[in-house]
Formats: C-alpha cells, structure tokens, sequence
C-alpha cells in the first residue's frame, strides 16, 4: 500500500453519470476486488474517496465511478494530464486463490467495475466465470467483461436491454461452485439469500463510507458474526455467511 | 548549510522529539499509518480511546463529510483496557515515541479502575477523556461542568502514576473554568479541544444523519475557535496544554505554539493526507528556518 501523485490518462463519460477514469500506475498488483481511496483536491473536501478498481494494466488503472455527491463530481471535472493522488491498494479483496471450478459475478450499478477487474483475475488462473449484470437502464462496460467471461447475462429495470427486471431473476446459483457479487445492499442480500439455499459460497464486497481507508478511524466498522470488522481493511469482501443482514 | 531548528518539546516532564502528536481515534494504535512512513518521527502518538471493557461503538453512519471539516460518531469502538495494556501497547512502543493512552469513561468506577490498570502499565503518559460527544451514557457529560470534571480529575489523580493530561470538550460551559478546575483538581498538563457537538440532517431521507442525532465536529471549521479556546485557557493556568482542533499545516502548529501551546494534536488532517504527520513535521523545519526561529520553545505564548 502506497500514497502516490499520479497522472491522469484519460476522464470520460459513459453514460449520464457514470464516468471512466485511467491514470498511470506502476506500483504494487491490485487483487480482484481491492479498491484506492481517491482524491484530486488539496483541503477544499476533506475525505478522499474510495473506488474499486475496474481493470489493471500494466502501467495504468482503471476506475469506474457514478457522480453521487462533491467528491465525484470534482473527479468528473478532471482532465487528461491532470494529477491525482491514490492511496492503495486498500482492502482483502476476492480470494482468487481458494476460488475453483465455476464461478458466478453478480453485479448491480456501479458495484460491476470491481467485477471486471476480478473476472479477468479468475479467468488466468484457469477459472470459468458468467456474469450477471444488472443496470438500472444504460448498460456499461460489457465489452470489457467480454474476454473474461463464458456467459454474460445482462438485466435493465426497465428492459432497455437484456432481461426486464433483476439480474437475480437470471441467476442459479447451484449451477455455480462459487457466488461472487457487488452491487446494493438489496441485491447482495438476495443474492446471499438465493446461495444460502443452495449451499454454494458466496462472496459480498460492501460500499461504505470512510475517513482513512486504512483500518485506523474505525469509520466503517460494521458487525459481523465474528465481532466488529473494518470494511476498509478486513474487508470490504466479507463471505455472505458471516454478514449480518 | 540550513540552520538547525530545536523541535524539541517537554510537556509534563516528558520530553517530546517534536510536537507534533497523532491525535486519539484517528490514529488507531498507529500500526496502520506505519505502512505508509515511519510514525516513530512524530513526537509521540495518543491512542485510540480506550474504555475499561470492550466497546462495538455505535450503528449507523459513521464519518460525514462536511464544508472544511467532518463529523464523527464511532462511539469509542475498542477493545478495552485489558487488552490495550496485552497486546496494544509492545505494538506502539517499537516506534520509541510518547506513547499516551487515552482513555475514556461510563462512570467513575471505569475511570478510576481503567487509570489504575494503565498506571501499572508501559505507557508514558495517560489522557484522560472527559469530552467524548458520542457516547450517551457519560464521555462528555463529565467535560461540561467544571464540578463534575474537578470530582472525577481528582478520583482518577489519586490512582495515576503517570503524568495526567486531561483532554477538554469545546462544549464545556466555560473552557477557562473547566481548565482551572482540571488544573486544581491535579492534572499534569490538559488537551483541547476535542470536537464540537454538531448535526447533519439527509434531507432526502428526512431524517438525521447520525443514529445518535449529535455528532463530533472536526478540522479546519474549528481550527480559529480551538485556537481562541487554546489561547485563553494558557492564559489562565499553569500548566502545559497541547493545542487540538483543525491543525493542517506548519503554519497551524506556529500559531498554536504562539498561542501559548506546548505541543499539538493532529488528528483529521490523517484523512486528508495520510502523510500528513511527516509532512507536517517536514514543513514545520523549512517555516521555522525561513522565520528564523532557532528554537521552537522561543516562540510559545508570544501572541
């Protein structure tokens, strides 16, 4: 984990509010589900921000984020060639490693980033994996889940595209050795619900807020079966069964 | 060649490499900002809060961002005394700095018996907490009424071997009385201020932010009120204060130290720069060379 000042690559929109962000990166491997706490301002905002990481290259990282509030509508103003300071990478993330056979990514809004960034993980270490996209309306980043994934399953609310409905609707998770997903609350709760049933681990990443990102603040302390867990750093991947929704 | 700046600080007999000390509850036991730099070149680190048993702090929303600052309501989440003085404290002592416990209380008991159990303790010196917003029962009940901080000041004195630093809530009646009343009552030196009682309201949601209503405001908003608060208080008493509330740049840590404080507390800054102790103390060397101030200690209580 590292605090740099790095260049900004590139900042687009690709849908109403939903933005890509590359920036230069030569540090330290980011693990499936890791995430940086972001910011491109001095003191004007006190926090940074924390966004997992969509896809990671060799010299570059790629974040995907929706602008909710201050600090990732400054983020949307930035400019290619412009600085950002990263401190990462922050979190457990995915555990790839005591991940076989076949896997299901279950993601909603921006919860699908971190997925595609984890996809690609499980798919070079030799992992079968589907993905299970829900979007509210616009969907995003299918290209980039493409070469990762066997089968992708798309869903929008209104059915602008895909399934009508909810991506849990499309999914069964028996046919899965292992549930991986990210997205709201409501769905990863169903999602767990539905893995429960059927025996199959299944794997949660949470969104929270947070002051330091590190483990220090105890500003995302969240209760778990096995006592009071940081999100930042015991999590933000906690398995289903020790979650307590 | 630059000319050498004496950081060198003393606060309550304990000698102090710099002043600059990572402020409670947002700091952890330090282990986690040792990733990033050497904490061990601060001059010494304040723990988080401790309680004599174990606490989950509170549910809800935690950190909120507001306009030059945040709110806080974590609830004093720790693991307790008994384990700080196990397993706490050989982690914070490999960095060779103060170590200071903070510690907070429910009730008279938990002061007097926590103060009693770290007395016997490795620690270098002990804060006392009489100022946290965000425990109901007690935390900042005790730092409101100078009576009622000099009655428990004097219980916890009784028992403590250790230098006694008392941190003070700006929300108390009347900061000067609080620190006369803390300083007669035997504290060794006094910290202030910890945050301000606040609220936000999601007006989408329509309701309060935080499960406890109130929260703790930090960062640079109250850094001009610490700084009056800071002020007056070294004005009145006798002892050395260490000046918290907003504390960002060298240029902070100047004015506290002119406004009479013995040495600092950095506590939101760590959001906003995880190197921000380093950074500081960097910055803090070059402002004092182009101030041409040789000697820290020269400055203190000139304003």
């Amino acid at each position: 984990m590292k605090y740099i000042e790095s260049k900004i690559l590139a900042n687009q929109r690709i849908t109403d509010d939903i933005f890509v962000l590359k920036v230069a990166y030569k540090e330290d491997d980011v693990n499936a589900g890791q995430f940086f706490m972001l910011k491109s301002w001095d003191s004007e905002l006190t926090l940074m921000r924390p966004i997992s990481v969509f896809k990671a290259e060799e010299d570059a990282l790629w974040f995907m984020y929706r602008t909710v509030g201050q600090g990732t509508r400054k983020m949307a103003e930035l400019k290619r060639g412009g600085r950002i300071r990263l401190l990462g990478p922050c979190g457990n993330g995915y555990p790839c490693g005591e991940i076989k056979g076949r896997v299901a990514v279950v993601g909603g809004g921006v919860g699908i980033p971190p997925l595609c960034h984890t996809s690609k993980l499980l798919h070079e270490q030799g992992t079968t994996v589907d993905a299970y996209l829900g979007y509210r309306d616009e969907p995003f980043a299918l290209e980039d889940f493409e070469p990762w994934c066997t089968d992708i399953f798309v869903s929008t609310e209104h059915g602008e595209e895909g399934y009508r409905g909810f991506v849990t609707d499309l999914l069964h998770p028996e046919q899965y050795d292992v549930v991986i997903t990210c997205g709201p609350e409501v769905m990863m709760r169903k999602v767990a619900a539905m893995c429960a049933e059927k025996d199959v681990t299944c794997y949660c990443s949470l969104e929270h807020r947070m002051a330091c990102g590190i483990g220090a603040c105890l500003g995302c302390s969240i209760r778990t079966k096995n006592g009071m867990k940081r999100v930042c750093k015991d999590g933000p991947v906690f398995q289903s069964t020790d979650l307590m929704w | 060649m630059d000319k050498i700046v004496n950081l060198s600080v003393e606060v309550a007999g304990v000698p102090f490499k710099n002043p600059l000390i990572a402020a409670s509850g947002t700091f952890g036991f330090g282990e986690e900002y040792n990733e990033l730099y050497d904490v061990g070149c601060l001059g010494g680190i304040s723990s988080k809060g401790l309680t004599l048993h174990p606490k989950d702090g509170n549910d809800g929303i935690r950190v909120w961002e507001t306009a030059s600052g945040m709110m806080n309501s974590v609830g004093l989440q720790n693991p307790g005394v008994e384990a700080f003085v196990e397993s706490g404290i050989a982690g914070m002592r490999r960095f060779g700095n103060v170590l200071i416990a903070n510690m907070g209380g429910h009730s008279m008991e938990d002061y007097t018996t926590g103060a009693s159990l770290l007395s016997d303790a490795d620690i270098d010196m002990l804060e006392l907490n009489i100022s946290c917003p965000n425990v109901k029962s007690g935390g900042m009940a005790f730092g409101i009424k100078a009576e009622v901080a000099r009655e428990v000041v004097s219980e916890v004195r009784k028992v403590c071997r250790k230098p006694l630093i008392v941190k003070l809530s700006p929300n108390a009646e009347n900061i000067v009385e609080m620190a006369l009343a803390c300083e007669a009552a035997g504290a060794d030196a006094l910290s202030l201020v910890n945050t301000f009682q606040a609220m936000a309201i999601d007006l989408h949601k329509r309701k309060p932010v935080f499960n406890n209503v109130y929260a703790g405001l930090s960062g640079a908003a109250i850094k001009p009120i610490a700084l009056r608060m800071v002020h007056s208080v070294c004005k009145q008493v006798h002892i050395p204060v260490i000046g918290i509330g907003g504390i960002y740049t060298a240029e902070d840590v100047l004015e506290f130290v002119m406004a009479g404080a013995a040495a600092v507390q950095i506590g939101t800054v760590n959001f906003n720069n995880p190197l921000a102790g380093r950074d500081i103390l960097d910055a803090l060397v070059e402002l004092c060379q182009r101030e041409g101030i040789a000697d820290i200690n020269e400055v203190r209580g000139i304003c």
